[in-house]
């Protein structure tokens, strides 16, 4: 009883804060005399969904590039990690470069990626890879070796194999870390493709901000970047309900959140 | 007299880096009968651990004889050792029983058995109605009860612990140690029971090994003939201060 409206509590503060925000907004524009070239209404920028452009077709091509790659950082970064955490040497070598990498601006690699991969859906796939893997890959390899040493001597007693340690012991354990890694890198995922839309690109929210900047179509463009945000909010979500089923009713969910 | 169960006789181990060579454990000599309840107490660095590990077979020794089993009582290493450490290392994401049929698992033992086992296991270590539970939602004691029954699943010859109750306050502690009284008679498993605490040590084993420090070794072994079933008020007796005093004098404490 006290849980469910906890949570109905939790929920109505969420949702004020933000009606809160986009009242302000409103009344800021209506109040101040904003002129519709420098911010419109929140009513103008739900409005420039009937213009002219074609929303649903870009705003699919953002989703596309920023699920695929985000679905690729995934794989390849728990891929790796697994490899460094069954190799010492492997790990202890390249480990090292990999936080050094993960130091660089990752944004300032896009117009890189573009010589590198050329324009297009393809190479912004893996422009949104390239930004979000790091982070991936970092708090897995992490998680894979955090294993109490006499838990290992446990399994080790019973001539467990090194596939048992993994399967039973290293992945489930990791799980928490994985999920915090991919917490991470949605954000960049989403930033990632822009950046190659912004870069160089016939198509995507990215490019249509763009287009529609040089007419000074300010309401488009705030339309633009909200459904950016939509689309990384529900790849979010997706991973947060990932999160609730496999990271179960456990002490661990607690401790990451 | 039958043969003993564990014989050991004279091992050393020496830790070696590049640089230093470390005693870990030597002059280890002692039989070991099935059944026993033997408590190995000492500082740290005297080699308690070292020579659970040897034990367990996790560390060769470099001289001297481990002979475990034999005769109308064999040995399988790799099959026949439990483990108990400080940390209970239960697995945050599984339940009770779960954790509880972990070496099962790694055994490859059928499960149906094996979790029919494990129920009686959590009833023989107080954890009744405790199965579905996720270890945070149990106290330490509870968690060390759930470790106990792990490591008798898959019905060892041999159980090592490795100061069990070392975390525990001390209340809990005493309760835990006539638990394990218990839980070894009733399972009539050979134990070997690791402690920094000479009370503990006394008060659980059916025989003590004592082992010193800098340089390691095992300084005596005796045979502990306090009466069962043991109980708290014993420490009291005048008897039981005669084996502490024994322990101190040879830890050089006195």
């Amino acid at each position: 009883m006290n849980n469910i409206s906890d949570s109905a509590r939790k929920w109505a503060l969420i949702i004020l804060v933000h009606v809160i925000v986009v009242v302000a907004w409103h009344y800021f524009v209506v109040l101040g005399e904003v002129p519709l070239y420098v911010m419109p209404t929140p009513g103008q920028t739900i409005m420039s969904i009937f213009g002219e452009y074609n929303w649903l077709h870009n705003t699919m091509i953002t989703t596309g590039e920023v699920f695929g790659g985000y679905a690729l950082a995934v794989v390849v970064g728990v891929t790796l990690a697994v490899l460094f955490s069954w190799n010492a040497t492997v790990s202890e070598f390249l480990m090292p470069l990999v936080v050094s990498l993960n130091m660089i601006p990752k944004v300032a690699m896009g117009p890189i990626f573009i010589v590198w991969f050329d324009y297009g859906l393809g190479p912004n796939i893996i422009i949104a890879f390239m930004i979000s893997f790091l982070p991936i890959l970092i708090t897995t390899t992490r998680g894979l070796m955090e294993v109490e040493p006499e838990l290992l001597d446990l399994v080790k007693s019973l001539k467990g194999s090194r596939w048992q340690i993994f399967t039973k012991i290293q992945l489930p354990g990791s799980l928490p870390y994985i999920f915090s890694g991919m917490k991470v890198a949605v954000v960049l995922a989403v930033a990632g493709a822009i950046v190659g839309e912004f870069i160089g690109s016939e198509e995507g929210l990215g490019y249509l901000m763009q287009q529609v900047q040089v007419d000074l179509d300010t309401p488009a463009m705030f339309m633009a970047v909200l459904l950016i945000t939509l689309i990384g909010v529900s790849l979010y979500g997706i991973v947060i309900l990932l999160e609730r089923i496999f990271v179960k009713s456990d002490s661990r969910m607690e401790n990451a959140a | 007299m039958t043969k003993p169960f564990i014989h050991l006789e004279g091992v050393s181990k020496t830790y070696r880096s590049r640089r230093q060579e470390f005693l870990a454990v030597s002059d280890a000599t002692m039989d070991i009968h099935e059944g026993e309840l033997v408590s190995l107490v000492g500082p740290s660095g005297c080699g308690k651990t070292t020579l659970l590990k040897i034990l367990a077979g996790l560390h060769d020794h470099d001289e001297g004889i481990v002979d475990i089993g034999g005769g109308d009582n064999p040995f399988e290493p790799g099959r026949d050792v439990g483990m108990v450490f400080q940390q209970s290392l239960l697995l945050k994401w599984r339940k009770i029983i779960d954790n509880v049929l972990l070496p099962a698992e790694i055994l490859g033992l059928p499960m149906g058995e094996s979790r029919e086992r494990a129920r009686d296991l959590l009833h023989m270590v107080g954890l009744d109605g405790f199965e579905q539970n996720y270890p945070y939602e149990l106290s330490g004691g509870m968690q060390q009860r759930a470790a106990i029954a792990r490591s008798l699943v898959h019905d060892p010859k041999l159980i090592l612990m490795d100061e069990p109750f070392g975390a525990l306050d001390a209340l809990t502690r005493e309760k835990m140690n006539l638990e394990l009284l218990r839980i070894w008679t009733e399972s009539k498993k050979t134990i070997i029971f690791v402690t920094h605490s000479i009370q503990e040590a006394v008060l659980l084993g059916s025989r003590c090994a004592v082992l010193t420090a800098g340089p390691a070794r095992m300084a005596d072994q005796f045979e502990i003939e306090l009466d069962y079933p043991r109980t708290l008020d014993m420490k009291t007796h005048e008897k039981f201060g005669v084996y502490t005093r024994r322990i101190y004098k040879l830890l050089g404490m006195e």
